[in-house]
């Protein structure tokens, strides 16, 4: 059990490691998030003037976005380095040690949250900075990072599923856009009950991204407001079962040695 | 099972591929206690499938096998623990320092700690790469990837190792090199070593024994010496001082064996008609008819020879011939 943990924080590090020599990587995550939100936050502040909009800053009503975003951008770029070894053979040569499959996943995704949770304290750090105030204090705050956590295996655990099943940089590449669109049909940018179209309401309601918006907003502009926390968690955890379900079945498959 | 069993056997090896051609079609194998075995053939023979299922990464798809004295396909941990692979790409992460893979590959066989550390400066030192220990792997040259993976297939002392064309594409320096490691391990350590390559040189010096593989069948098998006794005999070759009297020097060279072609234009050629053949018999001869030699030399026989008699077809361009058969198969 013990060798297990180490093996499992051994290739965790790795993947931090990997990812904080490649400065592309650790950049891009960092910065675009923060435009996209500065360009948001810019453009679209006239909303906090709707009757029924949720807060007066739409800085903090926005600064919930950058916290998923991150997690999509450590998601692609730690799942593209996954897919590499298996195009180079590095989980071949992993698979010939001992090592539990299960133990490589935990480490992959050990790794990612971490990468993610960085990003995370930058994103929090920024909005801070830029006069967002968290209504749930020091505790939200804290919360805040669990809940990233959680959002960040939901997309990591579906992308590592893509990368095992498909074996492909590429592949995995493409989820990126993919996992863009669900972000743009969700609540980002306006509170599903002010959506006037129907047709979008609708998509946002069935859309899980929706609720872990949600989620980290309610933490940001409400003081506890508990209903959509535990909503945001259930659709993280629930996204995270499956795709770990999915990532472990496609893991077992990759690795068929006898 | 003897705990010192280093063998590789298998019995009617097949590996079907659901889009391609049989890889690989019923092969018998032995492999003694700390013996090499050279795997020789082309691209797209089924070398590196035999070695994904010996080595448990590839269930067959008919047969059986057993490394190390653990069946392949039942007993897969067992084998794992006995052996070390160095599959045919040097599977590095350009990120990584060659201390920091040895490491992770050592935490992967559960070597830990003080032992951990130990055991990776032994291996940088025993590969000749302690100096370039913390360099990251993008800064490595080819022959110090292929050494950096010999190293971390002997993180845990395996009885038995697996080299997959370790030296394809490394210039002779490097190769060299290699080959000695590899001695070494056998020689001294009693590891038993199976080597894919498609070098004829490589088997040649490095394989106690050589198994030629062409379209997923052992076309030939035994000591290289073995292999090239049974299908040629030697050839002289010789380049007449004065091109005039290359007729001359043929007629008389003719008497030993028969012409043969491949060689320069100015030269004359006989595949001698037995090996034991007296090289000074064919000077003396040469001498009598006072005909005079620029050049003379022996060629012996050649692991292509054999590959040529077993297959018709040359060693090297024959896995071009059978890569575009397996892409036209898979189109």
């Amino acid at each position: 059990m013990q060798i297990a943990a180490l093996q499992a924080a051994t290739l965790g590090r790795r993947a931090v490691v990997r990812t904080a020599r490649q400065p592309a990587n650790v950049v891009f995550p960092l910065i675009f998030p923060m435009l996209l939100f500065a360009v948001n936050s810019g453009g679209l502040k006239a909303e906090t003037r709707l009757p029924g909009f949720p807060t007066d800053s739409f800085v903090a009503f926005a600064i919930a976005v950058p916290f998923i975003q991150g997690a999509l951008l450590a998601t692609v770029n730690a799942n593209v380095e996954f897919a590499r070894d298996i195009q180079t053979g590095f989980l071949n040569r992993l698979a010939l040690t001992p090592v539990r499959g299960i133990v490589l996943l935990l480490g992959q995704l050990g790794g990612l949250l971490t990468i993610a949770l960085v990003q995370a304290v930058f994103y929090l750090a920024v909005g801070l900075a830029f006069g967002v105030h968290l209504e749930t204090g020091v505790g939200g705050a804290v919360l805040l990072l669990v809940l990233e956590a959680v959002i960040a295996l939901a997309f990591a655990s579906f992308g590592c599923w893509a990368a095992l099943r498909t074996g492909s940089t590429e592949a995995v590449q493409g989820l990126f856009p993919v996992f863009f669109v669900f972000l743009f049909l969700s609540s980002m940018n306006i509170p599903r009950n002010l959506i006037e179209a129907d047709w979008f309401r609708w998509v946002a309601t069935i859309n899980p991204v929706s609720y872990l918006i949600e989620a980290v907003r309610a933490l940001v502009i409400y003081d506890w407001h508990w209903e959509p926390i535990l909503l945001g968690f259930a659709v993280g955890i629930g996204m995270s079962l499956i795709g770990f379900a999915l990532a472990t079945h496609a893991l077992i498959q990759r690795m068929a040695r006898s | 099972m003897d705990p010192r069993d280093n063998s590789i056997e298998a019995h009617g090896l097949v590996r079907d591929f659901k889009k391609g051609p049989r890889a690989v079609d019923g092969i018998d194998l032995h492999v003694g206690s700390g013996e090499i075995y050279g795997f020789l053939g082309p691209n797209g023979a089924g070398k590196s499938t035999t070695v994904h299922m010996l080595t448990t990464l590839l269930p067959p798809t008919a047969g059986t096998a057993t490394v190390g004295g653990y069946d392949v396909v039942k007993e897969g941990p067992q084998v794992r623990k006995a052996i070390g692979a160095a599959l045919q790409e040097a599977a590095l992460d350009p990120y990584l320092t060659g201390r920091e893979h040895l490491r992770l590959q050592a935490t992967m066989h559960g070597i830990t700690g003080d032992e951990r550390k130990q055991r990776s400066a032994e291996l940088l030192h025993r590969v000749g790469l302690t100096e370039a220990a913390d360099r990251k792997i993008r800064g490595y040259s080819g022959g110090m990837k292929r050494r950096l993976d010999l190293a971390l297939a002997l993180v845990h002392h395996p009885r038995i190792l697996f080299l997959d064309e370790p030296t394809t594409g490394l210039d002779i320096q490097s190769r060299t090199a290699l080959w000695e490691e590899v001695g070494r391990l056998a020689k001294e350590d009693g590891v038993t070593v199976f080597l894919t390559t498609q070098y004829l040189e490589e088997a040649d010096v490095l394989a106690d024994r050589v198994g030629i593989i062409d379209h997923g069948h052992i076309v030939a098998e035994g000591t290289p010496d073995q292999l090239k006794a049974e299908v040629a005999c030697s050839t002289v070759e010789a380049v007449p001082a004065e091109l005039a009297q290359k007729g001359a020097v043929a007629a008389v060279l003719e008497r030993f064996g028969t012409p043969t072609t491949g060689f320069g234009p100015e030269s004359v050629a006989v595949q001698l008609a037995a090996n034991d053949g007296d090289i000074a018999q064919i000077v003396r001869a040469l001498d009598a008819e006072k005909l005079r030699i620029s050049n003379l030399q022996i060629h012996e026989p050649t692991l292509d020879d054999v590959f040529l008699d077993k297959t018709g077809r040359h060693l090297e361009g024959a896995g071009d011939e059978a890569d575009e058969k397996q892409e036209a198969a898979a189109v």
